[in-house]
Formats: C-alpha cells, sequence, structure tokens
C-alpha cells in the first residue's frame, strides 16, 4: 500500500542523464561492422580448413590480422550494447536485471579480449 | 520477465449472444469485449447485431446505438464524436484508432472492438489512463521562459510557428501509446510516444527557453530509449501524426549536443 501520487511515481527517481552514448555507439559500431564484417571474413574463410602454415601467413599480413582485431573489438562492442538492450526490455525485477547487465558488460569484453590475443598469437606466428 | 500469457483472470471468455433485429436487410455482426469488476467473472466477448440502414455509419454511431437500444449496460467513454477529444479512443478491427472516425465500411467481416491493450482496464471498453497522463504532466507541457515576460505576447515567426505542425494536433487519445510493445512491457518507467510527441512539440517551440533542461530529463535509457523505431505509435495514429519521427528528433538532438 502506497500514498504515492501519480505524478511522483511516474518521476522515479528521474533522468539517468545516459543513455545517448550508447546510441551513438550502437550506430558507429553498426556502420563499422558494414565494412569489416566482409573484411574480416573474406581472408578468413581463405584460412579455413587449410594448414596451420597457411594460416600463420594469412594473419602475418598486417592487414588482415589488424581488421580482425577491429572486427572483434566492433563486433563483440555491438553485441554488448545490443544484448544490453534486450535485458533492458524484458528483464523486469530489479536485482535479476542489475546483476544481468553486469554479466552482460563482463562476458563481451571477456570475449573481445580473447578473441584479439587469438589473432595477435597468430599474426606474431607464436 | 516479461508475461507472454493473460494472467489467469483476464482471459477472455464467450459472452452473451443478442437477436439480430427483425425485418433488417443489411446486418452487421459486432463483437465487443465486455468486462465488469464487481461481478469477479473473467472478460467475456459479446457478439451483438446491428442494421446498418438505420444506423451513423462510424463505429461510435454503433457503439451508441448498441447503448441506447440493445443492451445499457455497455460502457465506453465518448465526447465530441468528430475526432478531437480523443476520448473513445479503442482497438478496433485490430488497431488502435478512435471510433468516431472510424467507419464501418472499413472493416471487412465481423467488428471486433476491444478497450486499448496492455492497460487496465475499469469496465468493458474503458481504460485506466492514469499513468499516460501522469507521464504526459511529466513532461511539462506549458511554455517555460526565463526572459522577462513581454508586454504583450511572445513573438514567434511563421517559419517557427510551422515546425509545431504535425506535433499541436494530438488530442492524447494513448493509441499510439497503447500500440507500442516497448511501452506494453515498460510502461512504468518509458514515457511512451505520446508523452514524448508532446516534450518534442515543447523543445522545438522558438519561445520555450527550457531546451537544454527537458533534454536533461529525457536522457535516460528508460524514458527516452525504450523506443526502438518499431513505428507502431505512426501506423495506428488516427490523427496521421508521426510520433516515431519526434521522438527521432529528441535523439539527433541529445546526439547533437555531445558531438
Amino acid at each position: 500500500m502506497s500514498y504515492k501520487t501519480d505524478y511522483k511515481r511516474v518521476l522515479g527517481l528521474g533522468s539517468a542523464h545516459s543513455g545517448t552514448e550508447h546510441w551513438i555507439s550502437q550506430r558507429l559500431t553498426a556502420i563499422g561492422l558494414i565494412f569489416l564484417g566482409p573484411a574480416f571474413i573474406i581472408p578468413f574463410m581463405q584460412a579455413l580448413g587449410t594448414s596451420r602454415e597457411a594460416v600463420l601467413a594469412v594473419y602475418a599480413n598486417p592487414f588482415n590480422a589488424l581488421v580482425a582485431i577491429g572486427f572483434f573489438i566492433v563486433m563483440f562492442r555491438h553485441l554488448r550494447l545490443g544484448v544490453q538492450v534486450v535485458v533492458e526490455d524484458y528483464v523486469h525485477g530489479e536485482r535479476v536485471r542489475q546483476i544481468s547487465l553486469i554479466t552482460n558488460a563482463l562476458f563481451w569484453r571477456g570475449l573481445a579480449v580473447t578473441a584479439v590475443y587469438a589473432v595477435a598469437k597468430l599474426a606474431l606466428g607464436a | 520477465m516479461v508475461e507472454f500469457t493473460l494472467p489467469k483472470n483476464s482471459r477472455v471468455t464467450v459472452g452473451k449472444t443478442w437477436p439480430k433485429p427483425d425485418g433488417a436487410k443489411n446486418i452487421r455482426k459486432i463483437r465487443i469485449y465486455r468486462y465488469d469488476p464487481d461481478s469477479g467473472a473473467n472478460p467475456r466477448v459479446d457478439t451483438y447485431f446491428i442494421d446498418t440502414d438505420n444506423c451513423g455509419p462510424m463505429v461510435l454511431d454503433a457503439l451508441i446505438k448498441i447503448k441506447n437500444e440493445i443492451d445499457p449496460t455497455l460502457t465506453f467513454r465518448r465526447s465530441c464524436r468528430e475526432g478531437i477529444c480523443g476520448s473513445c479512443a479503442m482497438n478496433i478491427d485490430g488497431i488502435n484508432t478512435l471510433a468516431c472516425i472510424y467507419g464501418m465500411d472499413e472493416i471487412k467481416g465481423d467488428i471486433r472492438i476491444y478497450p486499448l491493450p496492455h492497460m487496465p482496464v475499469v469496465k468493458d471498453l474503458v481504460p485506466d489512463l492514469t499513468n499516460f497522463y501522469a507521464q504526459h504532466a511529466s513532461i511539462m507541457p506549458l511554455l517555460e521562459t526565463k526572459t522577462a515576460r513581454p508586454e504583450k505576447e511572445w513573438r514567434q515567426s511563421i517559419e517557427d510557428r510551422k515546425k509545431l505542425d504535425g506535433l499541436y494536433e494530438c488530442v492524447m487519445c494513448a493509441s499510439c501509446s497503447t500500440s507500442c510493445p516497448s511501452y506494453w512491457w515498460n510502461s512504468d518507467r518509458y514515457l511512451g510516444p505520446a508523452a514524448l510527441l508532446h516534450a518534442y512539440r515543447w523543445i522545438i517551440d522558438s519561445r520555450d527557453e527550457a531546451t537544454g533542461e527537458r533534454l536533461d530529463d529525457l536522457e535516460d535509457p528508460f524514458k527516452l530509449y525504450r523506443c526502438h523505431t518499431i513505428m507502431n505509435c505512426t501506423r495506428t495514429c488516427p490523427k496521421g501524426l508521426n510520433p516515431a519521427k519526434a521522438i527521432g528528433e529528441i535523439k539527433k538532438m541529445l546526439a547533437e549536443r555531445q558531438m
């Protein structure tokens, strides 16, 4: 039971003064992926299924390696922003939502770091 | 989590079928959602038949005829009967619109009438719009100025006045907000297309001096950014307005002041 007015309920805790950076970033990463996607996929498909030496040769090319690193950073950032939207839309319990958002923020960043490490390892031929 | 099925006490059952009018040549079948909170029963859909030769052309005409001549317990809001008060907004033939300006001839087959979706129902076709109105009040729908009040009126050029076209016509019928899935899931925090269109109406007003504060208040993941440009609002607006574009303009302004 609460005697809060409807106006008070709508005001809630006020504005978070954020969201614009997320909105801009989601659009910029989407545009970035239009270029980085094909630039990553083409050498990746060439390397796929070939010998270890051939794969190392593809990623010894600094262009291919840098594009792959750029692709993973941008793609995982875009993924994190997108999944965040899904969580905010559909997960309603306050505690569950907060835990989901934190997990989301860490999970994709973890994958991005792992992917960058993997490409760097290939590129440096280690 | 989001609920995809209706709660048990909201499941709609088959209601009463009223007799057809005697001697009528052109009969329309009208199926109307009925809910009476006092009865404790689940909502039901009653079936009525009206003689269209003896009835006005709009859906509201049929509702008034049913209430006057067939079933006086049928409850709905209406006032101006010409699309200016926004009272008779309801879900007709699957879209949210105003019953008074929606012709029965626009509908093929049975005419299905439900209250605006995903709102608490007070009775029959009357939804509880308390939260919706409070959200409108929260965007400060009035001129905010800091400059000393002029002796006569606040002046506005013809070009600046034109920027309010397509915004000021909103009659707050709630058709757009209640058609928006984001509003269905998060109406406790998302302001919805109607309130945001009104917010933009004051942001873009050349006489208003609280533009920055208005944008500050809206810059929030829930209040504004739950809009994902689904466009149901624009598609359903019975006044032909474009709330999605107004929201897009707010987002562009917020981006602009950061870059």
